[in-house]
């Protein structure tokens, strides 16, 4: 017979062998009611014990979302606090930066944040880089191209600060919340989901934070390191602001229609197409009467992705679209229908649009309606850079949506004001011209060369087919000749192309 | 020519509001605030200066406040500030 005992010289011998100690018995069980054991998470600290003990050093890099867009409030209340502790020379590698990300200007200054990544920035911070605030060069990388570099190691983040507007004591964390104490609502996490999985450290910082488990939960406990609960961490009234609004323009609205009718009569609108649209007020309007023709034809779209919006969830309840992926919400609507239904699907930026993974979602995106500040007769598109030389936008989608979907519509009016929006050259190079396949503007439609397929059907379908030359040329006999901006010799931005190469850089505009 | 102060044009986006006044300096003094003035302050001025002095006016301070207006916008605004400034109508005299 063997026993335990008989059996302990072959257990310390193994052991021995795989460089493993012997069992020597179990810690105490913690008996304490559960509700009440979850209330002392480890996890569960408050900011400045989370920044501490996550081993955050001079020099490291830090991320961040931009779910709450506009409304954010933890990007500044992190820089805030890192400031206050005296951290100096980081790098800030946010998903974007909006308008009220501009006391970053004085971290910058400070010495706080010297290094920064994201999608785009606007307002008086976007400003002051494009004057040449800071030493080194911002990096803009689209939300597909971030993705992949977090995953491929180029952009490397120390720890991540994810808002969450719900999260248990040990980091189930969502953009929504459950409970009846809810005091935010963002949606899709889809930007900080490769943060948490790829970050050293991982906090989550939560305005709701709500009995264990929180689950369906948007962010693993598994990758959580510290929570954290803050009064608030965004306004979620501004997430339909920014770039997002809903039309009465009466050119934006012909400019919808023109883009619907491309959509319709392109050669893929058939049972089963799936379809993402842009922020632009145009391309949202689009989705309007892209609806009724589906109704008309009885077509149903297999998927919409993006950037979903209210006239999307309409769209799925109705059942015209069988599933949203849902990388970003981009109204209140969106972030609550997220939270209702399985169906309506939250995507990480990798899953919606990275190139290393086959199985993102523009991979098997038919159609695309896209907005742009300019573009040129190469078809080139810039979405970042104004035409005054200062940074106003992001790159967003955009050059994963374009190169990814069999069919890219670009939609902007030839003329915004006096600023000429096509142009003989783009400003800043966003999305090559190699992607882009349609522009819409409201003196006609211009289709690239590439795709004689393409201006056959529309010609066929009785659309107003002009070249692009025509286009540039008339837009300056309109506004007369501009002279050259005056750019300095700094560097002050660096475009990155989605597959991690350099795709252009923006000088400083002085003055 | 005799001017008063006078005013036309709004602030909306796509137009300008000029402001003219009498000057006492030789010439046409312009203050130009524009969205677009590294493109376009130069042909803005140029136009401002012309349509003047197409109306007879040689001397004047100007302070033009732009959202982007074509030039066609520009000169109309210009106009009726001159009309309303030199109380003669271009449009009926």
């Amino acid at each position: 017979m063997s026993t335990l005992k008989d059996r302990m010289a072959d257990i310390q011998a193994q052991a021995a062998k795989m460089n493993k100690q012997v069992y020597k018995g179990a810690e105490n069980k913690a008996t304490t009611f559960k509700k009440d054991f979850q209330k002392e998470s480890p996890k569960l600290v408050t900011l400045e014990q989370a920044i501490k003990q996550s081993g955050l050093k001079d020099g490291m890099t830090i991320s961040f979302h931009h779910h709450f867009r506009g409304g954010d409030k933890v990007v500044n209340m992190v820089v805030d606090k890192l400031a206050q502790m005296g951290y100096k020379n980081l790098r800030l590698a946010a998903s974007s930066l909006q308008d009220v990300h501009e006391p970053l200007i004085e971290h910058i200054k400070n010495g706080v944040i010297t290094s920064i990544s994201t999608s785009g920035m606007r307002g008086k911070l976007a400003d002051a880089i494009s004057k040449g605030l800071m030493k080194e060069p911002v990096i803009f990388r689209s939300h597909g191209g971030r993705g992949s570099a977090i995953v491929n190691g180029d952009e490397h983040i120390d720890v991540a600060f994810i808002g969450a507007s719900s999260s248990d004591a040990l980091g189930n964390a969502c953009g929504f919340s459950r409970s009846e104490n809810a005091k935010s609502i963002c949606g899709s996490l889809g930007y900080a989901i490769p943060d948490a999985q790829n970050a050293d450290k991982v906090v989550i910082l939560t305005d709701d934070l709500v009995a264990y488990p929180n689950t369906p939960a948007s962010i693993s406990e598994s990758y959580v390191d510290y929570v954290v609960e803050v009064e608030s961490v965004g306004d979620s009234s501004k997430i339909a602001s920014g770039a997002i609004r809903d039309t009465k323009n009466p050119r934006d609205i012909l400019l919808a229609k023109q883009a619907a009718k491309v959509i319709i009569n392109g050669g893929y609108f058939k049972d089963g197409f799936s379809i993402q649209t842009g922020s632009g007020g145009a391309s949202l309007a689009a989705v309007k009467y892209i609806r009724e023709s589906m109704i008309e034809q009885g077509i149903k779209a297999s998927y919409a992705l993006g950037g979903i919006t209210a006239h999307m969830v309409k769209m799925f309840e109705e059942g015209l679209i069988e599933k949203l992926i849902d990388v970003q919400s981009f109204d209140k609507v969106a972030a609550e229908s997220i939270k209702n239904n399985e169906m309506h699907k939250e995507a990480s930026a990798n899953e919606y649009a990275s190139k290393d993974e086959q199985g993102s979602a523009t991979h098997y995106l038919d159609m695309v309606i896209l907005s742009a500040l300019e573009v040129d007769v190469n078809f080139n598109v810039n979405v970042l850079v104004g035409s005054d030389g200062i940074i106003r936008g992001a790159i967003g989608g955009h050059q994963d949506t374009a190169e990814d979907a069999a069919l890219s519509i670009i939609v902007c009016p030839l003329l915004r004001g006096r600023i000429p929006c096509v142009v003989d050259e783009v400003t800043t190079l966003i999305t090559p011209g190699s992607s882009v396949d349609v522009i819409v503007t409201e003196y006609g439609i211009a289709v690239n060369p590439r795709r004689p397929e393409i201006a056959e059907r529309l010609k066929k379908a009785g659309l107003n087919i002009v070249d692009i030359h025509d286009l540039a040329k008339k837009a300056k006999s309109i506004i007369g000749d501009a002279d050259p901006l005056p750019f300095g010799d700094k560097v002050v931005g660096v475009v990155m192309n989605r597959d991690g190469s350099v795709l252009d850089v923006i000088k400083n505009i002085e003055g | 020519m005799e001017l008063k102060e006078a005013f036309a044009g709004t602030l909306e986006s796509g137009d300008i509001f000029i402001q003219i006044a009498p000057s006492k300096n030789k010439g046409v003094q312009i203050d130009l605030d524009s969205t677009v003035k590294y493109q376009f302050g130069s042909q803005i001025k140029k136009v401002i200066t012309e349509t003047l002095q197409g109306l007879g006016i040689e001397d004047a301070e100007i302070k033009a406040t732009d959202k982007g207006a074509l030039d066609c916008t520009i000169r109309a605004r210009v106009t009726a500030a001159a009309v309303r400034a030199t109380g003669k109508d271009v449009w009926k005299d």
